[in-house]
């Protein structure tokens, strides 16, 4: 009746788990208890659950992040413990636990908070970097979140019932095939990756063509801000790749589910080829993640450095040489397999000229800010901290794509260090800057900066802390994830990196210090004007937070930069022209398509990993039944009247005008 | 196990041009470092000595250089990497003193095998060879992917069921190092480290001689007890009986090791009956 | 404000000199339904991407056997030339019916859309039966890596045009119960493209494994 699933699934014995989802399931419950007693369900509802307004999905994707973060990165500080403690010694983790955390830590990390960070950001921004009013296709993302959200669940969901793969966070084959990993671990990996992975393809679409074919009038594409041409080039990535990842996945679904023989050992299986479908999709996943973060980084330092971005023209060129030629990289994932020196050396050459743009980006930001005016708030500290750390990472990158270095070096905890540092270093520290630097165009006000600079300096020196010893251990011969080790000289290290993530951990209080705190004094945090760091795009044009339809009228854009001509133009010729000519707009209706979508693909993907196929049968008519009955809707959108939006855009303009007169125009 | 203390010549070669490519990169990456702290420090808002320039965001000249610098590098390190691809192979032959020295290496859940063809012998986690001589392996894997590696010996190579990767070291000075598996292969992955004795070339024939004499003889019958999924803490050493047996294990004539059988549906350790220490 | 407003005095810090766009305007945002059209293309180059992992899959495998049937024994080319004529003529009969909806000529677009959902069916029909006749000879896809992906792509392939029958249906339901409104005319240009765009999978199935897989 309910295919594998017993009460042997539910961890009785295992106090860790048992305990934190005794808790985490207590906590959900208060949560939803207070909300549902405040009456503030119709509101979650209608102006969050069921939303299609991309800054909202946006929020929520960001949101969903942040959450999943404190998750992951629970599971690298009980890592760092049980390393620093497994010295001639089992630590407090045996190794089937142990080997799960890591599996969890790096899935959740990479398609559970970077990925979903990024999207978000990107969503909250680039139709308003645009001009325009919402993304191309309003409702898939709203399906494309919640799908993401539905993977984020599973993920969590086996720590409770069942337990998670045991084989990293990528299933390398032979050991993710049923005879080697015969539990459901496994099983909760592919089905959460392969729903989530629909949910990201939509974003995708979605983005790459919301920046190819709504763009306001004069937008041009070389007028578009830099986060917009990255925001192009991470999502070509995604329509790309994560196919790839689909189909791969799906092949070890059907050796596992059906006896297939994809990747098996017996019948002509082929490991290998896993190796080279999954790192087709992998390393185009890892510049899917940095992309947008180069992207925060030209925003935030041409604004903080009050100068137009340094090279415009390179860094698009650039950002389309990453984009083309990650594609050509990833064979130097497993240099060790044995190619042969011509296939290891053009792969290896291959990496490093990717680094050759990346090389550019850093100068160009330097230049960006040579002849500025530096202002040092957080996000700028985010900024010269990431620039300073990514150029580490990229050097320990580049080193690693040398063959005969690699072969030295491969599946060390250098590696681990090296790709820690440029994803922490670049991704984390960028989706940061841009959390911080859009926070005010989200919510209407700033984020308290003393604590935005405390949760800095820890995260930095943290990393530092916690990383530079890696690098070491991994010249000391140490591979990564072993749960205890009897080597007394990896020991001292291993220590002193588990301080580096207590330090972290010390910065993660920070920032959710600063948010509650930042909430708390939202008052006197309040941006009234709309543009608190006097800013160089079209964002900054509108209310903090917009209205639902962005802009009351669509703007004319005549060069680069575009507020900012707007600024020194209404400068020029005094602060306000003649009233725009207002007109009725047009907005996509709510719809609850996303969210029951998701439902379904939760029963679907929890039936399909404990074989309920009843279950599973039910959960895919209901997604289908969902499906048409979104399709049979009569109204998708909803009129705002020409006075609507006339009243909402002249109180904006007024509180904008009276808070600059305040302030005291130059 | 530092990787910067080799003790071959493939190890030394790794490490120069690990050390080199360092060396190059740090030339670029120091001063881009310490510029972008001079920038960020000479334009701050507060220095009424900087020179603000909000209409300075191109120049030709400053690009050629930027595209330039890594691209140079690049070419470079382009350099290195394919020499250094090409002369060290893994399965390019390393001259030596001495006769080469075959090594068959099959990787267990969770133990190695190392199978002495030419000597007869065949021991667990731990490898004896003569010091100055090319070692020659041939590497497979009795079940899932694993990593053979001696840090201070040099290059590391994978190995996999049904396949034959191929591996050439040579040990320069006599002493005791140890190796391990550098890829991750279930529960008793850690334990798979294993001791790696280089003597002398006059005491080689002699541990031979001894191995050869053991009362365990390897076969595939007691190779069938080795593949069960454990992890060995003693090191037990055989005599070989079945010159194929590598070849077996290597073409499948022998079918992959099995892999756990599970009793309940929540996490539970694959190393069996086992105990681990 | 920051005292860095009211510097940028000539706007053209990228020393573009008027170099872009003086000619190429910029309209403004695109009509809703080229933007459908555009992303649904997107979605589908997307999907052959997909479809090009399981080709390159089963490149690779098709040397496989281990020691079972290979193509060569295996395919019945007649059978695989009707299944490809059938959905040849079903994506003509699809554009018919895409002409009908053009000049919303209910009757003609109900015909030549049921038409295409009956040569879809009969597509189906006859693969499911070559899987089955498989099957029974021991030539499953747990025989061998070859088998495997052969039937993966296929039955890949296969799901498609399932899924795209279903979609079939719900449009001319829609069509009969709505009639030809704007935002049911853009589902049914996404829906002719997802048609065509099996059909051309089709032709690099049918040549790739069938024609190839034969010749092994």
């Amino acid at each position: 009746m309910f295919g594998k699933l017993s009460w042997s699934a539910i961890p009785f014995d295992q106090p860790i788990p048992l305990v934190t989802g005794a808790v985490v399931l207590v906590a959900i419950l208060a949560v939803l208890v207070w909300v549902i007693a405040k009456g503030h369900l119709p509101y979650l509802w209608r102006e969050w659950i069921t939303s299609v307004d991309h800054k909202r999905i946006g929020v929520m994707y960001t949101l969903l992040a942040s959450v999943m973060l404190l998750r992951g990165f629970a599971d690298a500080i009980m890592m760092r413990a049980q390393q620093a403690l497994a010295y001639h010694s089992q630590g407090y983790l045996p190794p089937e636990h142990f080997n799960q955390i890591f599996s969890a830590h790096g899935t959740i990390m990479i398609f559970f908070v970077a990925t979903p960070f990024v999207i978000g950001l990107m969503n909250l921004v680039v139709p308003l970097q645009l001009g325009v009013r919402d993304v191309a296709f309003p409702t898939l993302n709203s399906v494309g979140f919640w799908l993401t959200a539905t993977g984020a669940l599973l993920v969590n969901i086996s720590l409770v019932i069942g337990e998670f793969a045991r084989t990293g966070w990528l299933p390398y084959p032979p050991l993710s095939e049923l005879t080697y990993s015969p539990g459901v671990g496994v099983d909760y990996y592919l089905w959460s990756l392969e729903i989530s992975g629909v949910g990201t393809l939509v974003a995708g679409i979605n983005l790459v063509t919301t920046v190819l074919k709504l763009r306001t009038r004069g937008m041009s594409y070389l007028r578009m801000p830099m986060f917009c041409w990255t925001t192009l080039a991470s999502n070509l990535l995604i329509v790309a790749a994560f196919p790839i990842l689909t189909a791969t996945l799906a092949m070890l679904i059907l050796d596992r589910y059906f006896g297939f023989h994809f990747f098996t050992n017996e019948a002509g299986g082929n490991v290998m080829m896993f190796m080279n479908l999954i790192w087709a999709w992998g390393h185009p996943e890892v510049y899917i993640l940095i992309l947008p973060a180069f992207g925060i980084f030209s925003e935030v330092v041409s604004t903080f450095s009050g100068k137009p971005l340094f090279g415009y023209r390179s860094m698009v060129l650039a950002t389309m040489a990453i984009c083309i030629i990650s594609f050509m990289v990833w064979l130097h994932h497993f240099f060790t397999m044995g190619a042969g020196p011509d296939v290891n050396a053009i792969f290896g050459i291959a990496s490093m000229i990717i680094a050759v743009p990346t090389g550019v980006k850093i100068y160009n930001w330097l230049f960006t800010m040579y002849g500025g005016r530096i202002r040092f708030t957080t996000p700028m500290m985010w900024s010269i901290g990431f620039m300073v750390t990514f150029i580490f990472g990229g050097l320990t990158g580049v080193l690693v794509a040398v063959p005969p270095a690699d072969f030295l070096l491969h599946n060390s905890l250098f590696l681990v260090a090296h790709f820690h540092n440029v994803i922490i270093g670049g991704v984390l520290f960028g989706a940061f800057a841009g959390y911080t630097y859009w926070f005010p165009k989200a919510f209407g006000f700033r984020l308290h900066e003393g604590l935005g600079k405390a949760a800095f300096w820890f995260w930095l020196v943290g990393f530092y802390v916690a990383f530079m010893p890696l690098y070491a251990v991994g010249f000391l011969g140490m591979t990564r994830r072993m749960q205890h080790y009897d080597v007394a000289e990896w020991r001292p290290w291993l220590i002193v990196a588990a301080g580096g993530a207590v330090l972290i951990l010390i910065g993660i209080v920070f920032q959710i210090l600063q948010l509650v705190v930042s909430i708390r004094h939202r008052a006197e945090l309040r941006d009234r004007t709309g543009d608190p760091w006097d800013g160089r795009s079209l964002e900054w044009a509108t209310a903090s937070p917009p209205p639902v339809f962005n802009f009351a009228i669509m703007p004319d854009v005549s060069g680069e930069d575009a507020y900012w001509a707007m600024k020194v133009r209404a400068k020029q010729q005094g602060l306000q022209s003649s009233e725009p000519d207002y007109r009725d707009v047009e907005m996509p209706r709510n719809s609850p398509t996303g969210v029951v979508c998701a439902f379904f693909a939760t029963i679907m993907g929890f039936a399909l990993i404990w074989h309920i196929w009843w279950m599973v049968a039910a959960g895919g008519v209901g997604a289908f039944a969902t499906f048409v009955a979104f399709a049979w809707r009569d109204h998708d959108e909803y009129v705002i009247p020409t006075a609507e939006v006339a009243r909402i855009d002249r109180a904006n303009l007024e509180q904008r005008r009276a808070a600059l007169s305040l302030a005291g125009s130059a | 196990m530092n990787v910067l203390d080799p003790q071959g010549p493939i190890g030394v070669a790794d490490k120069t041009i690990l050390i080199d490519s360092i060396a190059i990169m740090l030339a670029i990456v120091l001063p881009t470092i310490a510029a972008i702290f001079a920038f960020a420090f000479w334009f701050r808002q507060s220095n009424p000595r900087a020179v603000y320039r909000p209409d300075w965001a191109h120049s030709g000249r400053i690009e050629l250089v930027v595209w330039l610098i890594p691209a140079l590098t690049v070419l470079l390190l382009g350099g290195v990497a394919w020499i250094g691809a090409h002369q060290l192979d893994p399965a390019a032959p390393v001259e030596g003193t001495g006769s080469p020295v075959r090594i068959q290496v099959v990787s267990l859940d969770w133990k190695w095998l190392f199978i002495y063809p030419d000597q007869k012998v065949a021991t667990v986690n731990t490898l004896t060879v003569p010091v100055g001589a090319p070692l020659q392996f041939e590497l497979t894997s009795a079940s899932v992917m694993n990593v053979f590696f001696v840090p201070q010996l040099g290059s590391m190579i994978y190995t996999m069921n049904g396949m034959v990767t191929r591996l050439n070291l040579r040990a320069d000075r006599e002493g005791n190092y140890q190796g391990l598996s550098a890829h991750f292969s279930g529960d008793g992955f850690p334990d798979m480290l294993f001791d790696v004795h280089v003597m002398s070339p006059l005491a080689f024939p002699d541990w031979v001689t001894k191995t050869a004499r053991s009362d365990q003889a390897l076969n595939a019958d007691s190779y069938q007890q080795l593949a069960r999924q454990s992890v060995e803490k003693s090191r037990p050493t055989y005599r070989l009986d079945d010159p194929g047996l590598f070849e077996a294990i290597a073409t499948q004539k022998i079918p992959p090791a099995p892999g756990p059988k599970i009793t309940s549906e929540g996490a539970q350790s694959y190393l069996g009956a086992s105990d681990v220490r | 404000m920051t005292d860095t407003a009211l510097a940028f005095t000539h706007g053209d810090p990228q020393q573009l000199r008027g170099m872009e766009t003086s000619n190429i305007a910029h309209g403004g945002p695109a009509p809703k339904r080229i933007v459908t059209g555009y992303g649904f293309w997107i979605f589908i180059l997307s999907d052959m991407i997909m479809f090009s992992a399981f080709f390159a899959t089963y490149a690779v495998l098709l040397g496989q056997t281990a020691g079972g049937p290979s193509g060569h024994e295996l395919f019945d080319l007649r059978n695989v030339a009707i299944e490809t004529g059938c959905l040849l003529l079903s994506s003509f009969t699809c554009g018919l019916a895409t002409i009908a909806a053009g000049v919303r000529n209910e009757r003609w677009f109900q015909a030549a859309m049921a038409v295409t959902c009956a040569l879809g069916l009969a597509f189906l029909a006859m693969e499911g039966r070559e899987f089955a006749d498989f099957v029974a000879r021991g030539a499953g896809p747990t025989r061998s890596a070859f088998l495997s992906a052969f039937f993966a792509l296929v039955g890949c392939h296969g799901m498609h045009v399932s899924a795209g029958i279903l979609w079939l249906l719900t449009m001319m339901a829609q069509v009969f119960a709505k009639g030809f409104r704007a935002d049911i005319l853009r589902r049914l240009l996404c829906f002719a493209l997802f048609w065509h765009a099996l059909d051309i999978i089709w032709v690099a199935v049918f040549s790739v494994v069938y024609l190839l897989g034969s010749a092994v």
